[in-house]
Order: C-alpha cells, then sequence, then structure tokens
C-alpha cells in the first residue's frame, strides 16, 4: 500500500488558490480515478475536484471554507499495490543520490535529440518521465524502457507533483506567477454592531477586474436614445405563444443582442482589443452579457451572436442565466467575449457609466425601457417607448466618431424591428 | 593456434607473404643484420637473404622513393619507417606520389607497396619517439592507413596491405609491440583493410578508438561492467579512408559516443569520426559526442609526469566513461 497526495489543481490561467466549498467523501471512502472529490471555488469559477487515483480516502487535510494554493495538499489516498513501498524500502541505501538529483533537476528539460525522436514517435509526454540521467535529465534509455513496458506514463512519480490531474500539468506556470500581493493597507477599526463580510472569491476578482479596466482603461461615454414602440409591439404580441411553445421568455434583451451584433459586424473596430504597440479586431463576434445574482457578477459569453437569430439568443441568454443561478457556470461558458452587452434596464435603470470588461474595446449599456411623450414627424405629441443606449468606450482604440455611427446604427436598427420588418426564427 | 605478440605477428605475416611471394621485400634503416630496432624483421635477413632484406641508408624521402619505383615496376616492397616520427622527410613521396600515381596516370600505374612505421607514446620516448602522425595522411585519397590493435588482426592486416595494390600506411603502436599478446592462428588469412571491427558488445555508451586505445577502452569497460554499465568498442583499424557504415551503426546502438584518440585532439581522426557521427546520426544520440585525447600540445613530454599527462591510459578513459554513462 502507497499514500499519494491530491493537491489543488490549477483551475485556470492566473487561478492561484481555491476554497474547498465541500467535501463530497469522507475518510474511508473507495473512489475510483477521476471520481469527484470536493467541490472547489476558485475567483473564477465552481469546479470539481477529481482524483488523481483509486484507491480509499485515510485523511481530509483541508477543511471546508479553507483555502488553499495550488499544489497544496488537501487529501490523502491509499492506493493499492505494494510497489511504492518496497520501492522505497530497497532505495534505501541509494537515498543520498536520489535526494542529490531530486534537489538538482536542471536538466530535466534539455531533451537530446534521441530523446525527442522517440517520445514523439511513440506519443510519450515527456513532462511525465523521470530522467535517471545528471540533474534529472530524461536518457534514451529511459525511453527505451518505457517503450520497451508498453506502459505510457500517465502521471509524474515526483509526489510534489502526482497528484495532480493530468489535464493540468502546468507547474511551471504555476510557481512562476507570484502569490497575490496582500495589501499592507490600514482601516478604521470595526465599531460595534457593523458586520464584517469576508470577501469571496467572486467578489475579489469582480475586484481586481474592476480596478484593472478602471486604472487601464481611458474611458470615454456616450448615450443615444432609441424608439422601440414598434419592437415593444412585436414582442409583446408574441410573448405568450412563445412561451408556450419553447418553455422560455422571449426577452427584450436578445432583440438587443442581435442589433448589437449584426452592428458590430459593420463596425469591427469596436470588436477589438488594445494590445500595447498593436489593436487586434477580433473576427469572432462574441458577446459577454452580464448576469447578477444577488451577490455576485457573471459575465457568460454568447459564442458567434452573429450567427444567431433572436430565438437562437433568446434560449442561449436562458441557459446561461440558469447555469449561473445554479452555480454551475464553467470557466470556459465565460472565455472570449469580444464586447460587452448590459441589461441594465433589468433593475430600474435609465442612464449609466459601465466600467469595460478588459480587455474588451467596449461595453453598451441597455437602460429600461420607458413610455415618454415624444415630438413626433408633423408636431404631434405621442407616448412612445424610449430606451436609453449607453455606451463605454476604451479611447485609446475609438473615438467619438465611429462610436457615434456604431451606435447611431445600433438605435436605427432597433427602430426598424417590427413584426413586418423582421422574424425572430 | 599459437599465443603471439604483437611484434611477433608482424614479423610472421612478412615472413609468410615473403614466403608466398616472391615480389615480397623489405628495406628500411637497420632491418637487415639488426633485425630493426624493435626487432620486427628478426631472422628474415638470414631466410630471404640481403637482396630481399635491404639495409638502406638514413634518408627516409630515399627509403620511401626506392620503394614507389619498385612497386610501379610490380614489386611488393614494405618499407619500414624506424620511427613514425621520421616519416616527415618522405612525406612528398608519400603524399606527392604514391598517393596519386593511379590517379595522375588514369589507371596506368600503381603504387602496391607498404610503409611500416612505429608510432605512439607511453615508452618514454619523449618528442620525437613518441608522436601519432597518422593524421597528417588521413584526408589524402589514393592512400590507405592501417592501424591494428591485436595481434590476430596486425597480422591479417599486415598480409592484406602487402597484397594491396595500392599504397597502404601500417602504424603500430611501438608499446603495443610486447605488452599485447593474444592468439593467431597459424593458417594464411587476411582481413579486409576499411572494415572496424566491435571489439565489445555494450547497451549504455558506446567507446569507438585505435591502437593502443582500444585496449584501455576494453580495460575499462571491464571496471564498469561491474556497475553494472555495459559499454560498447568499436575498434577502427583503418582510419582512413573511414568505416563509416559501422561507426554510424555503433554511435546509433547507444546514442552516447566517446572518441578516444592518443593524438592531439584537434584535427585528429576522430574528429573526422565525430563530424560522420553528426551527419548522420543526430536523432539517436543521446548526449554531445565526447573526446578523450591528447592535449593540443606540440608533442609527448619527456618528464614522466608530464608524459602520463599527455597520455592517454585505462583509468582517464574510465573517468570519461562515467561521465558520459552518467549524463
Amino acid at each position: 500500500m502507497a499514500i499519494e497526495q491530491i493537491t489543488m489543481p490549477q483551475l485556470g490561467e492566473s487561478v492561484t488558490e481555491g476554497t474547498i466549498e465541500k467535501w463530497l467523501v469522507k475518510p474511508g471512502d473507495e473512489v475510483k480515478k477521476y471520481d469527484t472529490l470536493a467541490e472547489v471555488q476558485t475567483d473564477k469559477v465552481t469546479a470539481e475536484l477529481p482524483s488523481s487515483f483509486a484507491g480509499k480516502i485515510i485523511e481530509l487535510i483541508a477543511n471546508e471554507g479553507d483555502t488553499i494554493a495550488v499544489g497544496e495538499v488537501v487529501c490523502k489516498v491509499e492506493i493499492e499495490g505494494g510497489a511504492a513501498e518496497v520501492k522505497t524500502e530497497a532505495s534505501a541505501p541509494a537515498e543520498t543520490k536520489n535526494e542529490e538529483s531530486a534537489s538538482d533537476q536542471s536538466m530535466k528539460k534539455r531533451y537530446s535529440p534521441a530523446v525527442v525522436r522517440m517520445a514523439s514517435e511513440h506519443g510519450i509526454d515527456l513532462n511525465m518521465v523521470e530522467g535517471s540521467g545528471t540533474s534529472g535529465r530524461i536518457t534514451r534509455k529511459d525511453i527505451q524502457k518505457i517503450i520497451d513496458s508498453g506502459q505510457m506514463p500517465a502521471t509524474k512519480p515526483n509526489p510534489e507533483v502526482e497528484a495532480k490531474p493530468v489535464a493540468t500539468p502546468e507547474q511551471p506556470t504555476i510557481q512562476a506567477e507570484p502569490a497575490p500581493v496582500k495589501e499592507e493597507k490600514t482601516y478604521e477599526p470595526t465599531a460595534t454592531g457593523d458586520i464584517e463580510i469576508p470577501v469571496s472569491g467572486v467578489r475579489r476578482a469582480i475586484a481586481k477586474n474592476m480596478v484593472n479596466s478602471t486604472q487601464e482603461i481611458p474611458h470615454a461615454w456616450l448615450m443615444m436614445e432609441a424608439d422601440v414602440t414598434n419592437l415593444v409591439n412585436y414582442r409583446d404580441s408574441i410573448k405568450g405563444d412563445f412561451k408556450k411553445r419553447e418553455g422560455y421568455n422571449i426577452t427584450y434583451f436578445a432583440f438587443f443582442v442581435k442589433a448589437v451584433s449584426q452592428a458590430l459586424k459593420e463596425f469591427p473596430m469596436m470588436n477589438s482589443q488594445w494590445q500595447g504597440d498593436k489593436i487586434i479586431q477580433k473576427k469572432d463576434i462574441n458577446l459577454s452579457i452580464a448576469v447578477a445574482t444577488e451577490d455576485a457578477l457573471f459575465v457568460p459569453v454568447i459564442k458567434n451572436a452573429d450567427d444567431k437569430s433572436v430565438k437562437g439568443i433568446a434560449k442561449e441568454i436562458h441557459e446561461l442565466a440558469s447555469k449561473v443561478r445554479a452555480g454551475k457556470l464553467k470557466s470556459d461558458d465565460m472565455k472570449g467575449g469580444t464586447f460587452t452587452v448590459n441589461n441594465t434596464g433589468a433593475f430600474g435603470s435609465v442612464q449609466s457609466m459601465g466600467i469595460i470588461n478588459h480587455p474588451q474595446a467596449a461595453i453598451l449599456q441597455i437602460e429600461s425601457i420607458v413610455k415618454r411623450p415624444v415630438i413626433m414627424e408633423g408636431g404631434m405629441f405621442a407616448a412612445r417607448d424610449m430606451v436609453n443606449l449607453c455606451l463605454s468606450i476604451d479611447h485609446r482604440i475609438l473615438d467619438g466618431l465611429v462610436s457615434g455611427k456604431f451606435l447611431s446604427r445600433v438605435k436605427e436598427l432597433l427602430e426598424g424591428y417590427s413584426k413586418d420588418t423582421m422574424s425572430i426564427y | 593456434m599459437a599465443n603471439l605478440s604483437y611484434i611477433d605477428a608482424i614479423t610472421l605475416a612478412m615472413k609468410e607473404e615473403m614466403e608466398r611471394d616472391d615480389r615480397v621485400f623489405i628495406l628500411g634503416e637497420d632491418v637487415g643484420l639488426k633485425g630493426g630496432v624493435f626487432k620486427a624483421t628478426q631472422g628474415l635477413y638470414d631466410e630471404f637473404g640481403e637482396e630481399r632484406v635491404i639495409d638502406a641508408p638514413l634518408a627516409e624521402s630515399a627509403i620511401v622513393g626506392v620503394g614507389i619505383g619498385a612497386a610501379m615496376y610490380g614489386l611488393r616492397p614494405i618499407a619500414e619507417m624506424q620511427f613514425a616520427d621520421f616519416i616527415m622527410p618522405a612525406v612528398n613521396q608519400i603524399i606527392s606520389e604514391a598517393s596519386r600515381i593511379r590517379y595522375r596516370s588514369n589507371n596506368d600505374w600503381n603504387c602496391p607497396m607498404v610503409i611500416r612505421a612505429p608510432f605512439g607514446g607511453g615508452v618514454h620516448g619523449a618528442l620525437y619517439h613518441s608522436q601519432s602522425v597518422e593524421a597528417v595522411f588521413a584526408n589524402q585519397p589514393g592512400l590507405k592507413i592501417v592501424i591494428p590493435s591485436t595481434p590476430y588482426d596486425a597480422k591479417g592486416l599486415l598480409k592484406a596491405a602487402i597484397r594491396d595494390d595500392d599504397p597502404v600506411l601500417f602504424f603500430e603502436h611501438k608499446r603495443a609491440y610486447r605488452l599485447i599478446k593474444g592468439e593467431v592462428p597459424e593458417e594464411d588469412y587476411t582481413i579486409e583493410i576499411g572494415k572496424a571491427d566491435v571489439k565489445r558488445e555494450g547497451e549504455d555508451l558506446t567507446v569507438i578508438t585505435y591502437g593502443l586505445g582500444v585496449h584501455f577502452a576494453l580495460q575499462a569497460a571491464e571496471r564498469l561492467e561491474k556497475d553494472g554499465i555495459s559499454v560498447h568498442v568499436l575498434d577502427l583499424r583503418t582510419i582512413y579512408p573511414l568505416d563509416k557504415e559501422a561507426i554510424i551503426e555503433a554511435a546509433k546502438k547507444t546514442g552516447k559516443v566517446l572518441l578516444v584518440t592518443e593524438d592531439n585532439k584537434e584535427g585528429s581522426v576522430m574528429s573526422e569520426v565525430s563530424a560522420i557521427i553528426a551527419e548522420h546520426a543526430l536523432f539517436d544520440l543521446d548526449a554531445p559526442i565526447k573526446r578523450l585525447a591528447g592535449p593540443d600540445v606540440p608533442a609527448m613530454p619527456y618528464a614522466p609526469t608530464m608524459e602520463k599527462f599527455f597520455m592517454i591510459n585505462p583509468d582517464k578513459v574510465e573517468v570519461a566513461m562515467r561521465e558520459l554513462a552518467a549524463f
């Protein structure tokens, strides 16, 4: 029997720690490889911690609620097969040599031509091979042994990294990333009756992103109002049937997302990113949409929104929002956004200045639709459904002119939407 | 089968060839009455007479030049240089005449001649009696250069050299003359020139060498075997032209190659061997090609400590092998 350690995996780029939300196993439980051991909350997502081994849980080292750095041990598993234990005894005389080579791994990634060739011919992942040569170098013989044995290594035999899931072998990048620096600020002392709320991972991530965006991006704002009376009439006329037939609501927001993706196609500069010495115009139109829960804000992505109908968008919004509320949003769901549409009208706002979702170039706030008296052509007053569109732009990339043209186009599209001019399918 | 010393095998080869073929004759300094300074031609003067075992004046250029003329007229001369160090006055004859004659005459003439010369250090011979000069000749197409390591190879290769229709430089390690003994068949046999020979099979690293280096490598390999390291030893035997196929095969076998020569390191025969491996075996190499050789100083020193520093030996070969094995 050998005891192996399960460590906190790297659950996303730049993630340095995770909080054990809930243990799904207890000491004594038998687990299979890849079984879920715990739910882990990182500052990006809630994820599952898979077992890297088959065996018996013997100790839970981290408690629920503990925040554990990536690579640190969270629990111990006893695995079947006595090989490991026998090995430790047998190798006792050579211990000093092992220690020496374990400490100096400077040649670990210096591959000889023969090693590279053999590994590529046989599909061997060199990250998983332990080297027997000088300073941890992987020798041709090491590879030959693996080929002869027919057993491709699945995990690193180095205990430090062995417990990592196969999918995330990026150990060096984890270590290269400095631990988050604890801010040395002094705050006012807490008075009696004040409630102290610990900052959750999600809250901290939001805070970090917001600070990042406001510090780096020179924001500029503009607002236009659009008359969406026809759109409101159209949507209201199909709302009931749609809900009955499809099982979810056709929201105004889906129409707005549609109009924005169409306008982005015509103004690709809005769909770009600042990269220091160059600006990248993104080909795909992936719209981030802000979805709030009581205590947090998530921005899942509708990928290739320009390819989708209003109905398709409505469906995806519905699915993403359901995922957010169920806490099942994956980090993949939030990747790749190129422009953000924020449904601020949902909570009654009529005007707001959005902070751009870094590294995108702009964010559009869709405000509340309100009935207002409007002077129509011919000088008559009419009660119309009006909406404010508030656009924040990265002034490094975009100027007022192109942004105004873009926003005018969105307005034009929205004002043109009616039963006669479009279909939601 | 008799157990002969390296030098006795050489003497025997010449004796048998002179008995077999009347055209074979020897010329050199003190080769006749004295039987050579190393006694390589001992007894041959008595057996074959002064017309076939000729004491030459101290003029290497003339010894080789006379040999070339005789060879072109159909004889089979064996010219002896008393020490390889003394070959320098004959270099013009060897390179400009002997090695070129077949090419220059468009195959009308050839030069079936052997030039024997004792070379190598470790005998307290100092500068003029210890040098390795093979690299001087090892880029001259038209020449063949043979350096045997064992009595068996010495006899078979010398016979092949005498029967070869073109000039062959036959370097004999003087320290091996009486140090190295081995079984030599009594019957007539030859060993093909241009073929290297695996002297020991191994898996962990390959040593390629020639001459006395072969024995140093084999001794060191014995020591490494006790620690579970198995060494493959390839004896080049012919150092020009090289047996490329055997070199590549031996290098590929283990991917770790140690090249050993007692010649000065830079520009030695091993530099060429290294280039062949680099050209043909890159994707089988598991370590940088390693060379163990004499330092780049003019010649073997006389002081014993300095000679020891200069000269390769089994200990030095062992250290180099262990470094490579551990890499």
